[in-house]
């Protein structure tokens, strides 16, 4: 789950770390209201998921409120296009805080080295800029250490990781401490990431995170009540987050062909074949092992709730799961839908041939194969 | 012999006591699995399908032998599980259970792997040898004994596979699905000198997916094993950053692209399948060029 800038920063703030004054606004006028208290410059940031939000224009200086609401009433409401985010993303809130004077700009961020599977703690000179770029670029301005999984991050780890990194001497001491506490933010939320990037130095001398970034293991969210409310505003298209109330693996790619499928790695399969057969899939659904009438049918909701979609294909291997139980539960779901797009089913497995024989005499078309299938839906759809 | 388990393994079952538990220890009985114990605290002394349960994995042990255990124990217990079974000297882990916290999991894998202690998983299908013993949830009607070793992050796509394989005469010796998490007990490079070593192994098919780094990690092994590796990858057409599924299959900024695996794997002479059905075909040859 990737969280807020703002949601971000109040986490990192509870664990110690040191951010800009400033406050959330859903609407132009909370946004001058926030200005008039801080008083002087103020900063206003989309408060987005994708990087690069500096460069598309989402983060703007205002030197009155007056300034600060009208960037608030360009950004609320509209969709910000980035390089990570070609078809944009819209923007509910902005972030106005202090504007700060800079005089350093550092990276400081942690996640998990899957490779070694351990957590790797980075730190680089080389500030305000993205990461990945540093390291394809400059990956010798990074600096990285390795947690031992029940030690946890040592103070001489983060101390060595910030004077080979070439952090101004003087900075170091508090740059410290904020990767401690960044490490603690990280461990007692759960973070897949956490990024203080920049961490900065003002001009009068006070280190801040000036930007923050929080991810989190959306395994670990039984243990985190407190980020229920997070929930909610980490969802960014409509039909995901409806998917995921309902409990259904559901991601949207942007084709015209609805998939379903059970299991990650079959649906995964599914749609290269589908991409292979030169049809667009729609989506990515995993209905999981032992599939019932009603998840079918909430399945094929969720994939019909995209105006896009011009027919889905069902691609089910019956294991422990029986083909006969699938076939009944697809025509269970049709028939209290009333689908109107073609649709394909591929039954292989434990009692395949029971199911397909329930399929005959319907509108359904069926398949025995996935390359038969992907070939029927694309044709079909055409 | 294959790898890591026969029909002389004797399995516990942690969690036995549970719906998936008591559901899968049939379909292991079934299959010919020596289930010798089940573990759920609180209720030693029970039985279930004729199998003794027992409060701890320490009295099983004692009491029964086992070696190997197989965990269904709902994600917030699973890692006290695994290491409950660790510490009680079971050589073999096998934890089913989807949806543990990655960082519990890297606590626990550190713990494992410095015990010397096999897991297998998260998150993960289990394992067979085919017409000798099934540890986990995978279907039995589809395997048949034979030459053919499986290792995947994938359940159902494993099934498909090994469908495809035995219907076109190709048996199995031994398939072992390590997970869709991003920290796994055992990896492809910790699983591949097994079967490389196994008399009963004459090929491999390896089966990857998006995300992380293991198959690119593999590649560099599977360089200076003696017998042949054939490659999978699903996920070839899925976008940058959106979690498909499994927790572990996501492809983060510059790593986890379905294409660098191709590109390692095929620059390790392993011939990569565009599409499932060409896997078995792929098995073929490489059997037919080692002999």
């Amino acid at each position: 789950m990737k969280i807020h800038e703002y949601q971000a920063k109040e986490v990192l703030a509870r664990y110690g770390v040191a951010v800009p004054r400033g406050r959330v606004a859903s609407t132009p006028e909370e946004a001058r209201v926030i200005a008039q208290e801080l008083g002087g410059r103020v900063v206003v940031k989309a408060q987005v998921h994708a990087g690069g939000r500096g460069k598309a224009g989402g983060i703007r200086l205002a030197d009155t409120p007056e300034q600060a609401e009208q960037h608030a009433r360009a950004l609320i409401g509209s969709r910000l296009v980035t390089p990570q985010a070609p078809q944009g993303v819209p923007v509910h809130k902005v972030l106005v805080e202090e504007a700060l004077s800079i005089a350093q700009e550092y990276y400081l961020g942690i996640t998990l080295d899957r490779a070694k599977q351990r957590d790797v703690v980075m730190v680089s000179a080389m500030g305000g800029m993205d990461i990945e770029q540093v390291a394809e670029e400059h990956p010798d301005a990074i600096v990285k250490v390795w947690v031992e999984p029940w030690q946890g991050l040592m103070p001489y780890q983060a101390r060595q990781a910030l004077y080979d990194a070439g952090i101004a001497r003087e900075a170091v001491s508090t740059a410290t401490r904020f990767l401690l506490a960044l490490y603690k933010a990280y461990v007692g939320s759960d973070a897949s990431l956490a990024e203080i990037n920049p961490f900065v130095l003002t001009t009068d001398g006070h280190p801040l995170a000036a930007d923050a970034k929080l991810n989190i293991d959306d395994n670990a969210l039984f243990r985190h009540p407190e980020f229920g409310e997070y929930k909610e505003e980490s969802e960014e298209d409509p039909i995901e987050a409806e998917a995921h109330r309902r409990g259904i693996q559901y991601v949207r790619l942007g084709g015209d062909i609805g998939i379903i499928g059970n299991g990650a790695g079959l649906v995964m399969s599914t749609l290269d074949e589908v991409s292979r057969a030169g049809g667009k899939p729609a989506n990515f659904l995993d209905i999981g092992g032992g599939a019932k009438a009603d998840l079918v049918r909430n399945a094929l909701e969720i994939v019909l709730m995209d105006p896009n979609v011009k027919g889905v294909l069902f691609n089910v291997f019956g294991g422990i799961t029986r083909g006969d139980e699938v076939a009944k539960g697809i025509l269970e779901g049709i028939r209290s839908l009333q689908v109107k797009v073609p649709i394909v089913i591929r039954l292989a497995g434990t009692r395949a041939e029971e199911g397909l024989a329930l399929l005959q005499g319907t509108e359904l078309i069926p398949a025995v194969t996935m390359q038969e299938a992907a070939r029927k839906i694309v044709e079909v759809t055409r | 012999m294959a790898v890591l388990i026969d029909r002389n393994t004797r399995v516990l079952v942690q969690g036995i006591t549970g719906r998936e538990g008591e559901f899968h220890t049939r379909q292991m009985l079934d299959y010919g699995t020596q289930i010798v114990a089940g573990v759920t605290p609180g209720k030693g002394g029970q039985e279930v399908l004729g199998v003794p349960v027992f409060d701890t994995v320490k009295q099983a042990v004692a009491a029964t032998g086992a070696d190997a255990s197989v965990i269904f124990v709902p994600a917030p217990f699973a890692p006290d599980a695994v290491l409950e079974a660790a510490d009680a000297g079971i050589r073999l882990i096998v934890c089913i259970t989807e949806g543990i916290p990655v960082q519990d999991m890297v606590k626990t894998v550190a713990l494992v792997r410095q015990k010397g202690v096999r897991l297998i998983g998260p998150n993960c299908p289990g394992m067979m040898t085919a017409g000798q013993c099934k540890i986990g949830i995978m279907p039995g009607n589809i395997f048949a004994p034979g030459p053919v070793g499986l290792v995947s992050r994938s359940g159902t796509l494993t099934y498909e596979i090994v469908d495809l394989l035995t219907k076109a005469g190709l048996g199995q010796s031994t398939c072992i699905g390590i997970g869709g998490d991003p920290v796994l007990g055992s990896t492809f490079v910790d699983l591949l000198p097994l079967f490389d070593e196994d008399p009963d192994t004459r090929a491999v098919v390896l089966v990857g997916e998006i995300g992380g780094s293991d198959e690119e990690i593999a590649a560099e092994y599977i360089r200076t094993m003696r017998k042949p590796v054939i490659g999978f990858i699903s996920g070839r057409t899925a976008p940058p950053g959106k979690r498909m599924g499994h927790a572990g299959a996501i492809i983060s900024g510059r790593t986890g692209t379905p294409q660098a695996k191709v590109d390692a794997l095929r620059s390790a002479g392993v011939p990569v399948a565009d599409a499932l059905y060409e896997i078995p075909e792929l098995v073929k040859q490489a059997l037919a060029n080692r002999t």
